[in-house]
Parts: structure tokens; sequence; C-alpha cells
């Protein structure tokens, strides 16, 4: 339902993304894992047309994304209205949640419910708090998006998004602005969201989360997807030795906190 | 050099020259807001030439005094075959030149939003309008309100300029009374007072507002 062939991106003469080939189907969950500045955020955003992506097409249920082919063949950029359209069940969430600070947290989740979907405020309303409530923040319609806890604006975002009723949800690094004791909540929601069959794209460090819950994990290095496969395979039996290595780094961090149990992190 | 019962005389006089500086001002105020959300569109676009449009809109229209905009307006417009009473090129004169400055004022307010929380709106499909009216400029608003506020008492007081295009406001009013009562003192201190009163009002009303766009900040 969603998928990416031959994708590049640059910014200016450096080549951030090289002929990306993929392909989600419904319900699948995938995380992409990498190293800092392999170009994990910049796959997940170009999926989303974030970033305009140079070569290759990225289609969403079969459209193509943020491109039209004009009448002479070359293709131009989609007009806003229709790059909408082709987005309109996919939904995002960011490292920053990205809340409006000025609209309280209900008015928040309502604001696409009314003015994309046309709803009337009370059905709105009523669908939003619904909708708080999965993510066991409807108590805190009323607040403002500032007074709550990075978790909780992160459980707010996701709400936001999912109100919409989303086939699809992209997650841009969605717990590392978080302290750490703030990560499980947020997690533990995804996962919830994962059981019920979303489809799911999500760039992470959380090793953890992706071993339990992805369906297939993605190691990107400079641009290229080098690895990928079903997460036990993958973190278990690594084929390229860059893969290996990021696995190394990340369980010599780890071992450190199991040499002290009382630090480790409970994720679930 | 003080005379009451002058002053009671000349006080409705005094008070339709105020009532002539407020709407006049308030009008162009609301033109001129218009111009700027559209001037500071235009230096936000991503196209060259639209950007440079906008610049060179504020160049101009900041860059000439405002009394003579409004004597270029006054003369200007009958040249082109409207006669238009003079009342319109005022509003059209203050319209102009405050539009320039609120651009900017807006434009600095718009910087500051974190390009996230237009993204998130993207994604869920709010058109670039909505997002500007419901999510870009309410928090450009509340984070200039202290700017707007300033250019807002400024033009207030440069609204004196559209004297020179005949409209009895306050200060020409004041004028009128000073010259023909050789009460210059009482006039012009009754004039200031009046100026201040608008002033000092909007500045609290600002002050409130404020307060109460404060409460969403942690």
């Amino acid at each position: 339902m969603l998928e990416a062939r031959g994708m590049s991106k640059r910014f200016g003469e450096h080549t951030v993304l090289q002929d990306i080939n993929l392909s989600i189907q419904r319900s699948e969950v995938v995380c992409l894992i990498g190293p800092s500045g392999s170009g994990k955020s910049t796959l997940l955003r170009s999926l989303a047309f974030l970033e305009n992506y140079d070569d290759g097409e990225v289609f969403v249920e079969g459209e193509l994304l943020g491109y039209d082919r004009a009448s002479d063949g070359r293709r131009v950029r989609s007009r806003p209205s229709r790059l909408s359209d082709v987005r309109r069940n996919m939904g995002m969430v960011f490292q920053q949640f990205n809340l409006w600070p000025h609209l309280s947290v209900l008015e928040n989740v309502m604001e696409a419910l009314l003015r994309v979907r046309g709803m009337k405020k009370d059905a709105a309303r009523r669908l939003a708090l619904a909708t708080l409530e999965k993510v066991g923040l409807a108590e805190k319609a009323d607040a403002w998006p500032n007074r709550l806890s990075g978790g909780q604006q992160q459980r707010v975002a996701i709400a936001r998004s999912l109100a919409m009723s989303p086939a699809i949800m992209l997650f841009d690094e969605p717990t590392s602005a978080l302290d750490p004791e703030l990560v499980g909540e947020v997690l533990q929601v995804m996962r919830q969201l994962a059981e019920e069959g979303m489809t799911m794209v999500v760039v992470t460090h959380e090793m953890g989360f992706a071993a339990r819950v992805a369906d297939r994990v993605l190691f990107l290095d400079q641009g290229h997807i080098v690895e990928q496969g079903p997460p036990m395979t993958l973190f278990k039996n690594p084929q390229s030795p860059r893969l290996a290595q990021f696995l190394g780094n990340y369980l010599e961090r780890n071992s450190l906190f199991e040499a002290a149990p009382a630090l480790n992190r409970v994720d679930d | 050099m003080f005379d009451l019962a002058l002053l009671v005389q000349g006080l409705p006089l005094l008070l339709a020259g105020l009532w002539n500086t407020v709407w006049l001002s308030a009008c162009g105020l609301a033109l001129g807001f218009l111009i700027g959300i559209g001037v500071c569109s235009l230096k936000l676009s991503e196209r060259g030439a639209l950007r440079r449009l906008g610049g060179a809109y504020i160049s101009v229209f900041r860059g000439i005094p405002l009394l003579i905009q409004l004597l270029f307006i006054y003369y200007l417009l009958p040249r082109l075959g409207l006669d238009v009473p003079a009342w319109v090129a005022a509003i059209a004169g203050l319209a102009l030149c405050s539009g320039a400055y609120l651009a900017e004022i807006l434009r600095g307010g718009l910087l500051t939003l974190p390009v996230g929380q237009v993204e998130a709106a993207r994604l869920l499909g709010l058109s670039g309008r909505t997002t500007l009216t419901r999510i870009k400029l309410p928090q450009a608003l509340r984070a200039t309100l202290p700017a707007l506020l300033n250019e807002v008492i400024l033009l207030i007081k440069a609204s004196s300029l559209i004297s020179a295009v005949g409209l009895a406001e306050l200060t020409r009013t004041a004028q009128n009374l000073a010259a023909s009562s050789f009460l210059q003192l009482q006039f012009y201190l009754a004039a200031a007072v009046l100026y201040c009163v608008v002033n000092i009002s909007l500045a609290l009303l600002a002050g409130r507002l404020e307060r109460r766009f404060a409460k969403g900040r942690a």
C-alpha cells in the first residue's frame, strides 16, 4: 500500500538516498534503523513528500505521490490539493510532537476533523474524546499542550493523527525527544496500534521495540538499504559488517544497563 | 492662557476631530493589516519573483514619508479620473503605509514558528489558507502583540498628517481652535490629553490580551 521505486534524494551535491526500493503491505510494521545521518528520517519524510524526492517514484495505494504527469510526459509537482488528496490516508507522528500550542489538547485533535473532514462540532468532539481515550488522555482534553509531559504530548499527537482514521502511520523517531522514563508509555500506544493491524513505518533507535513489534526491519547506511528482514534474523545474524558493528555498539551500551538492573528500563 | 468657557465651547469640535482620527486610523489599520498579510505572504513565498515584489512594496511604502504618500495619492487619484473624497485618500495612504510595517512585523512572528507545526498541519490535510488563519497567524499575532501595539499607536499619531489633505482630524481641529482663540497651550494640551487617552486605552487592552494569551504557555 506504500511503495518506493528507485527513489533518490539529493541535497545539492550530496546524495542522501540512493535507489530506494521498498514495498509495504497492509498491516505490516516496518522499522527503519541505522546510524545518525544514514538517511532514515529523510526516507520517511520522502514517503510523506515532506521532502520532494528527485528520482524514482513513490506510490500511496497505487497513486503517485507528489508529482503529476504533464501532457508531454514530463512530471511536475502536484498542486497542494492533489498532494493532500493522495496523502489523505496517511498519518504522521514527529520527533518534536508538533502540537499547536495555542489550541487545547481537544482542539488539536478536533481541528482537522472540523476543517478537513467537515464534521459538525459535536461529532468532532465526540470522536476526538474517544480517540484521546484510546491513548489514555481523555482527562487531559481541556489542558494546554505545553502543560503536559513529553510522553503525554506525543500520545496527543498520535491521537490527532489517529482521529483522521489513517490507513498508514509514519513515525519519525517518536521517542527520541523524550526523557527515558516517558518512552514506555508512547511505545505501549504504538504497540497497541500495531496489534490492531495498523500499517506502520517507524524510524527508531528503540531496538527492543523493533525486535518485539516489527514484522520487518530495514537497516540504512549512507542512503542505502543495506539489509532487511525479520527482526530476529537481522539482529541475530547480521550479514553486513556495517550492521554487525551498529548492533555491536548498541549491545555494548545495553550491557552497561544489564550490569546495573535497577537502571534497566521496562519497555512493556 | 487658559479659558474654561472657551474650552467647553470648543470641546464638541475637538471630539469630532478625535472621532475622525479614530475611525480613519481604524479603517487604515484594518486595510493595512490585510495588505500586511498579503505582502508578508509574498515575502515568504517560495518564488523569487514574488519575494522581490513583496520586498519592493516594503521598500517603497516604508521608504517614503507618509505625508508625501498622502499628498501623492490625494493629487494622483483625480488625475486618474477617480473623483474620490479626501477620506478615501487618507485611508488609502494610512493603509498602504502601515501595510509595509505590519508585513515585516508579521513576518518576524511567522519565522519564529517551528516548521514542524506546519508539516503536521499539511499531513492532516489542512489547506494552506486554513493553516495560515488557524495555525500560523494566531500564534504570530500572539508573539508580536507588543510590536503590533507599537505600530498601531505610531499610526494613530501619524494620522495627524492627514490634515494635509484637508480633513479636520484632532490635530487640525486643535490648530484651528488655537489660532482663533489665541489659547494655543490650552487647545494643544487638550489634543495631547485626548491622544493619550486613546493610546493608553489601547495599551491596557493589549495588556489584557497578552495576559489572556499567556494562559496557554508553560
